[in-house]
């Protein structure tokens, strides 16, 4: 189902099959050339799949940016051990719902991403961490699952090839913190979800302590296009160093929310005007955070700009899991980093200090400044205990609280001074 | 302990699911899909747990009081979860939330006194371009306002 109209600017490429009749079925998915790309996988070298994929360009969709072709070639194939294929579907970042879409329209595409990346690292088996909440989404999968085991491509000698590789869904519990690599896979193999320290990274020592390849929904979606269209047609989608297209999902103050099937490097004040219909109530944009809350703000005359990775990194923010919160001229700034501080104090796992310490002093902080309780002094400490957690923690939670804070009160300082001595809110 | 022909077939397909001596990774699953039954994670159900994957119950209670889905209290019929994060704080969802509790006579984490409503203010639910947004046990409401809010409370009213 789709939630929003798509708009005429897209370039689908993923979501081509979103909208068809009956969509997640296994009929719909082989009348639009389903598993093709898996059959030409099969006829080619591991190291050729590698290849392709490193020739598309794509980068991780699920925040961090890193070449999806060299994860895959991290994997050290040789390995006695086992070796798994491990989907994150955790998908929590405040500001994305994409990968909902991904799994809810084309189950089989992400199944199909599977088996490639299963064939190009030598994969036993592979596995789908849910979060609890898409409960919706595991009786999907388990349906495509069943389908495309039936129809001999997943299971045992697919296809008569001798690849064996069963997929397996499972649900989290109601966790951000899972959404991490390494907390997953402590979830996955059914502990607290706290974060391992690295390296070893996963592709050497991942789930069981067995190689393993973990990406996001988006990513793993895109194997099938890569590999039947080739990974340079994937790269030529975007801009250099930054393949194909991404799935935006833009919220906040716009009159045209939704989640929208873009090229890599976009231009964001485009995005928000012509795809998002503009601010709604014709009010003026004062700020954006262009990738889901872990990502600096920019403020309205900083949006003009190309949303890739490398871009937004030049900017001082980053693109992240693609969720653009867009933010009208009647926002307070304060209450903004005040209520994304408090989903990270609620969210820290409570293992690394600065970060269990940090965030819920930050949220009393933020908190008492939003009730017109702060003094002048606050507002550096706010930004001193911040700069303090960056980089002092196992996993990115506490960089993700951090940066956010930082970038509202370097660039909103006028609106914490007009909250001082006693003042409320005037938004 | 035994649970229905369902869920007991799900149990034994999810245990199957891991790789041999690695049956611990099913701990989470069997906690949540237990919990969806009973209505609450009972010490029946953590003892059952741990019984089933070889570990200690204590090893079960750690993960118990991780994962925020998972709870001992148990929460009314119909569970009613507003998210108040940023995009939907942005577009009314703190309202929304305030609208609900005044409805429903009940604040976070609280239950109706017949037990039919629960309601709980609750962190991103991945329906951001598409909010105000709530979850009614796992269904989906999007773009929810305070008069659409009253109607779906009427209708589940009506239904008993």
């Amino acid at each position: 189902m789709l939630y929003n109209e798509p708009s005429t600017l897209e370039v689908k490429v993923l979501t081509r099959r979103f909208g068809l009749p009956n969509s997640p079925s296994i009929d719909t998915y082989l009348a639009t050339d389903g598993y093709e790309a898996f059959r030409v996988a099969l006829e080619m070298k591991p190291e050729e799949i590698i290849e392709e994929i490193k020739t598309s360009n794509l980068r991780g969709r699920g925040g961090a940016g890193f070449p999806m072709g060299l994860k895959w070639g991290f994997v050290p194939r040789a390995s006695a051990k086992p070796k798994y294929i491990v989907v994150n579907a955790d998908e929590s970042e405040p500001g994305t719902c994409k990968d909902r879409l991904l799994i809810e329209n084309d189950p089989h595409q992400l199944l199909e991403g599977m088996l490639i990346a299963g064939l190009a690292v030598g994969a036993h088996a592979g596995y789908i961490y849910v979060r609890g909440e898409y409960r919706y989404l595991i009786e999907i999968l388990d349906r495509a699952i069943g389908e495309a085991t039936w129809e001999g491509f997943v299971g045992k000698d697919i296809l008569g090839s001798g690849f064996d590789f069963p997929i397996y869904t499972h649900t989290g519990a109601g966790s951000y913190e899972c959404g991490e690599e390494s907390a997953l896979l402590e979830s996955l193999e059914g502990k607290r979800g706290v974060p391992r320290i690295r390296p070893p990274f996963p592709a050497a020592a991942g789930l069981f302590q067995c190689p393993t390849v973990l990406n996001n929904v988006e990513s793993i979606s895109a194997a099938p296009a890569i590999i039947r269209d080739g990974g340079a047609a994937f790269a030529a989608l975007g801009t250099p160093k930054n393949g194909g297209t991404r799935l935006f999902c833009i919220s906040g103050h716009v009159n045209k929310p939704g989640v929208y099937e873009l090229p890599m490097g976009f231009n964001l004040l485009r995005m928000i005007r012509e795809v998002a219909g503009g601010i709604r109530g014709g009010k003026k944009l004062k700020a954006v955070i262009p990738g889901g809350s872990s990502c600096p703000v920019l403020k309205a005359g900083e949006c003009d700009l190309a949303m890739d990775f490398d871009s937004l990194a030049k900017a001082g923010s980053m693109l992240g899991s693609g969720g653009v919160i867009v933010m009208d001229e009647d926002t307070c700034m304060v209450r903004v980093a005040q209520r994304i501080m408090r989903f990270y104090a609620h969210e820290s796992c409570g293992w690394c200090i600065p970060c269990r310490e940090g965030t819920v002093w930050l949220r009393k902080l933020l908190t008492r400044f939003h009730d017109g309780g702060g003094t002048a002094s606050d507002i550096g400490l706010i930004g001193d205990i911040a700069k303090n957690m960056l980089g002092r923690t196992f996993c990115p939670l506490g960089d993700a609280a951090a940066l956010p804070t930082i970038s509202i009160v370097e660039k909103f300082r006028d609106e914490f001074e007009a909250h001082l001595d006693g003042k409320e809110c005037k938004a | 302990m035994s649970f229905s022909p369902q869920l007991e077939t799900r149990f034994d397909r999810l245990l199957k699911s891991y790789p041999s001596g690695r049956e611990r990774s099913a701990v989470v699953p069997m906690l949540l899909y237990g919990q969806d039954e009973l209505g609450a994670v009972t010490p029946e159900l953590i003892q059952e747990v741990a019984r089933r994957t070889g570990i200690q119950p204590l090893q079960v209670e750690e993960v118990v009081s991780y994962y925020s889905m998972l709870r001992k209290k148990q929460l009314g019929k119909h569970h009613i979860q507003i998210c108040t994060n940023i995009s939907c704080l942005l577009v009314g969802g703190a309202e929304l939330f305030e609208h609900a509790c005044r409805k429903l006579g009940i604040g976070h984490k609280e239950v109706t006194p017949d037990g039919q409503f629960s309601l709980e203010e609750v962190e991103c639910i991945g329906a951001c371009s598409w909010a105000p947004a709530l979850q009614l046990n796992y269904d989906f409401h999007h773009f929810v306002t305070p008069e659409k809010f009253d109607r779906l409370i009427e209708a589940l009213r009506e239904a008993g």
